[in-house]
């Protein structure tokens, strides 16, 4: 695989850093006058989310992270895994671990296309669409001029998330839901 | 900004004519440059000749050679210095008065700054406050310590002196003090400068906005010495697997015939222009940066 010395960082490059898969996010040269360089960088492990504060001397370099990013379709999920599959004709399909899905999974509806992060061709994570549109399975009926909760109440859509929602919604109802925000945006079919 | 480099050269013309230093311009491509372990110069020509890192070594031959004080205005080069505050090219004033030390040397820098930028306070601080009010170490404590704060900052290195390079870089990035001249320099950076009666170097920076913009020294005069710390650069150079600089023939020449007591600085001119209008890039202060250049 390839690396990376540091005059060639800069920000969205992927890069291995203690075994784990980093992004770049900001990189910048610091040297004093008489003194060595260095490169300070901001990185992403893109496993753990977490981000972190690393110097290299200049000269040093990192070994390139095999990372893309893909749009998948969503097939299912066994409870284990959740399955997707390439869009370009391959039909090739990957199955993502729970870490990878952990913000995803409640607003994966089959067939929605999603923007999957792969790492050696592993599920690193899954951003959904940001509107979908879930079946309500599960809410209390609304009682008309119940306004102690502001005029909403909570929904369970067929994907296990909850959503607060109008009073009118009923079960069976399907929502458009901004995946972004977790918020109920409307009602597209009673 | 066109505008504003063009005023500020001009500024700058103004200040050392009032005080009658020589403008002089020396070659942008000699035989010889830096062995500095730390800066690395762009050969060019045939024969190997080099862009100059500084205008330094020229600069001080005609010293030697019998010129009053003077000043040069003009660009340098760094190969591999990019960054917010580094372009590989830059504009270099730097100026030698005789007769100062660099007390005094200090004093003229404050009147400088203090027309491009506005009259201001300048603290100092010293090169031991600097590192141990930030990172609590009293130095000398021994390589240790220097190398866990690095490695606290990120940095994991045995070298005890990149170690140390890093913590005063960031030291001087997080003062508070809007313009700060560091002194008492530890021996092993004392680069041209000499030694004080204390031991330390007698060698200075300004930092404005925790930005560098100044470095000088009460000058090193004697030719031994500055044969012996060039070697010990190409050493340091060997060390670190970079290729040795033959030392400049000339420029000893120059201090065995005599180099008259003085003090030198070098100052970078375009971060103080991007200080003086508040830009957060070198770039936005350039016709065109390095990457557009």
């Amino acid at each position: 695989m390839a690396s990376f010395s540091t005059n060639e960082f800069r920000s969205g490059l992927k890069v291995l850093l203690e075994g784990d898969p980093c992004s770049i996010l900001d990189s910048e040269f610091v040297k004093p006058g008489k003194g060595q360089a260095f490169t300070r960088v901001k990185l992403r492990n893109l496993k753990t989310g977490r981000v972190w504060d690393r110097t290299f001397r200049s000269g040093d370099s990192l070994e390139a992270a095999d990372v893309v990013e893909t749009e998948m379709e969503y097939l299912y999920t066994d409870g284990e895994f959740w399955h997707f599959m390439k869009t370009d004709g391959s039909y090739e399909q990957v199955a993502a671990a729970e870490t990878a899905v952990a913000e995803a999974k409640g607003w994966l509806k089959e067939q929605a296309a999603c923007r999957i992060t792969l790492w050696n061709d592993d599920p690193l994570s899954v951003v959904p669409p940001n509107f979908v549109e879930l079946e309500v399975t599960q809410t209390d009926p609304g009682l008309r001029g119940d306004t102690a909760q502001g005029g909403v109440k909570p929904a369970t859509l067929v994907t296990g998330a909850t959503v607060r929602v109008p009073l009118f919604i009923e079960i069976g109802d399907v929502l458009r839901v901004d995946t972004r925000t977790g918020e109920y945006v409307s009602r597209v079919k009673a | 900004m066109l505008a504003a480099r063009a005023e500020a050269l001009a500024a700058v013309r103004c200040f050392f004519a009032e005080r009658q230093v020589l403008e002089v311009q020396t070659p942008v491509l000699g035989r010889a440059t830096v062995a500095d372990p730390a800066i690395e110069s762009i050969a060019a020509a045939d024969p190997k000749r080099y862009l100059q890192t500084s205008p330094e070594y020229h600069m001080k031959r005609l010293l030697a050679a019998g010129a009053p004080s003077i000043y040069q205005l003009g660009p340098v080069f760094r190969r591999g210095e990019a960054g917010r505050w580094h372009n590989p090219e830059f504009t270099m004033l730097e100026w030698y008065r005789l007769g100062f030390d660099a007390a005094e040397l200090m004093r003229e820098v404050a009147a400088l700054v203090d027309v491009l930028l506005g009259g201001g306070i300048y603290e100092r601080r010293s090169y031991d406050e600097l590192l141990g009010g930030r990172f609590g170490l009293t130095v000398p404590q021994g390589d240790a310590a220097l190398l866990e704060a690095a490695r606290q900052r990120g940095l994991d290195t045995d070298d005890a002196n990149a170690a140390a390079d890093l913590l005063l870089a960031d030291a001087l990035a997080a003062l508070d003090s809007e313009r700060v001249f560091v002194t008492g320099f530890p021996a092993s950076q004392a680069a041209l400068a000499r030694f004080g009666p204390d031991g330390r170097a007698a060698r200075f920076e300004l930092v404005v906005r925790g930005v560098e913009v100044a470095n000088g020294y009460h000058e090193l005069l004697d030719a031994d010495e500055l044969a012996r710390r060039m070697d010990r650069d190409n050493s340091k150079r060997r060390a670190r697997g970079l290729d040795t600089i033959k030392p400049d023939a000339a420029l000893i020449a120059a201090h065995r015939h005599g180099l008259p007591d003085c003090a030198g600085v070098a100052v970078g001119f375009d971060r103080l222009l991007a200080l003086k209008l508040g830009a957060a890039s070198l770039g936005e202060v350039l016709a065109f940066d390095w990457r557009r250049a």
